[in-house]
């Protein structure tokens, strides 16, 4: 088990670096599809779109939002350079619903500038994925009660 | 010399100033420490960035033909000025703007004494030069707070890389005033466009065979501007920090000159009230003699 390679993983955003860790397997949305990366993956680039991606270590899958922004993989190192991203534990729901709501208002208004609208439209697309990510993060620690699966060589 | 109530009076105005000076300072520290943190905690990701952008320029000859990367024949430039808002930080600001003023005249020797220069200004210290100076000002943004947001990045990116799709300018250069230490903000210019690809690093075996999705074309119509908004986010955050790390500086500078001349100046005024005293005395003795 030991012996198996492992991918590097590293999460930026221009802010700040958001994971850095080793993983088993990778799940990114892409912005052609979902993405499952493995060890000796080939090198590959891609878009991101918005959603959930996975990360797992020792058969636990860890949840983070993403939206936008680039994956590489090279030689077993996998680097996101997110437009925006945060682990799913971190996610403020509360903080969330009230950007949604906050978006949604916004886009209410009549007489909206193309690029107000736009702009308000990106704020409602993260909160809501964001609201998800924290959903599904919860769902899955819930299963996780029992003890994960072994996976099988 | 002054009377002890002029003196008095001076006394009192430079203990108002110390407080001032003194706060400042205070305030200047705390936020000079956390603008500190986030230039360190943006790197990682431009450094990534700049590190595949190398790996790419290898091996995509198609990467150098991009409108941002192809170089023009230089007919006008433009020059964008990264300053603080805010003053009380010593020499910064003049630096900068010094050698955005030396900047054009090296660009003038190099490509023509008539070569048109257009000045972006990010900062009001940087606008007020520009103005003052009557140089051509295309565009400002002040008021960008301490936490300069992603959009407004991308706001400031995109007046650049029109100006420059435009043919308003063919060579466009970045000053701003780079972060070295507490005491020590160097004022730093980066070519900004055309796109220049960053050093290839050293990396051992050829470069990668990347498989592009969706394809190389449309991620580096992504990349490209992404890499151009780094080129001004960092600098952003390091002229923040740069500017708390200099009014802190220069606060304390202050308190402590306005501590030392509190010193002398109370040294003084005892000096001129023991003088009084003993006149008043040699007034009263000589009075009761007579």
């Amino acid at each position: 088990m030991s012996q198996r390679p492992t991918l590097h993983v590293t999460i930026v955003t221009a802010q700040q670096t958001v994971f850095e860790g080793e993983a088993e397997m990778v799940i990114a949305p892409g912005s052609e599809g979902q993405l499952g990366i493995l060890p000796r993956h080939a090198p590959l680039l891609t878009t991101l779109a918005l959603g959930e991606m996975r990360i797992r270590q020792s058969g636990v899958d860890e949840g983070l939002f993403v939206a936008g922004g680039f994956l590489e993989v090279n030689n077993d190192i996998v680097t996101v350079l997110a437009d925006d991203a945060e682990r799913a534990e971190d996610i403020d729901v509360a903080h969330a619903e009230e950007a949604r709501r906050r978006a949604e208002a916004a886009l209410q208004q009549r007489g909206l500038s193309a690029d107000a609208q736009s702009s308000a439209f990106g704020e409602l697309e993260r909160a809501v994925g964001r609201l998800k990510v924290a959903e599904l993060h919860r769902t899955r620690v819930g299963h996780r009660r029992r003890p994960p699966r072994e996976l099988e060589d | 010399m002054a009377s002890t109530r002029e003196i008095r009076r001076r006394i009192q105005a430079i203990k108002n100033i110390t407080q001032i000076t003194r706060a400042l300072q205070m305030v200047a520290s705390s936020k000079m420490r956390r603008a500190q943190d986030r230039v360190l905690a943006a790197r990682p990701y431009s450094e990534q960035l700049t590190k595949l952008l190398s790996r790419l320029s290898g091996q995509a000859e198609d990467l150098n033909e991009l409108p941002l990367m192809r170089k023009r024949p230089v007919k006008s430039a433009a020059i964008v000025l990264v300053t603080p808002d805010g003053g009380l930080a010593g020499a910064l600001s003049s630096n900068v703007n010094r050698r955005a003023g030396q900047l054009a005249i090296e660009l003038r020797r190099e490509h023509g004494a008539d070569l048109p220069i257009s000045f972006i200004a990010v900062g009001r210290k940087g606008r007020d030069f520009i103005v003052r100076t009557r140089q051509k000002l295309v565009a400002e943004f002040v008021k960008l707070g301490d936490q300069p947001k992603l959009s407004d990045v991308r706001a400031i990116a995109r007046v650049i890389t029109d100006t420059y799709l435009n043919q308003e300018a063919d060579l466009v250069y970045l000053v701003y005033p780079k972060y070295i230490s507490t005491v020590v903000q160097t004022p730093t210019v980066n070519q900004l466009l055309p796109v220049q690809p960053p050093a290839e690093a050293e990396e051992s075996g050829p470069a990668p065979q990347y498989i592009f999705e969706p394809d190389a074309t449309t991620i580096f119509a992504e990349l490209l501007p992404r890499y151009i908004e780094t080129l001004i986010y960092q600098p952003l955050l390091e002229t923040l920090a740069s500017f708390y790390s200099a009014q802190m500086v220069a606060m304390r500078n202050a308190t402590d000159n306005a501590t030392e001349l509190l010193g002398d100046l109370t040294l003084t005024y005892n000096k001129a009230r023991q003088a009084a005293i003993t006149t008043q005395i040699l007034e009263i003795v000589a009075g009761s003699s007579a």
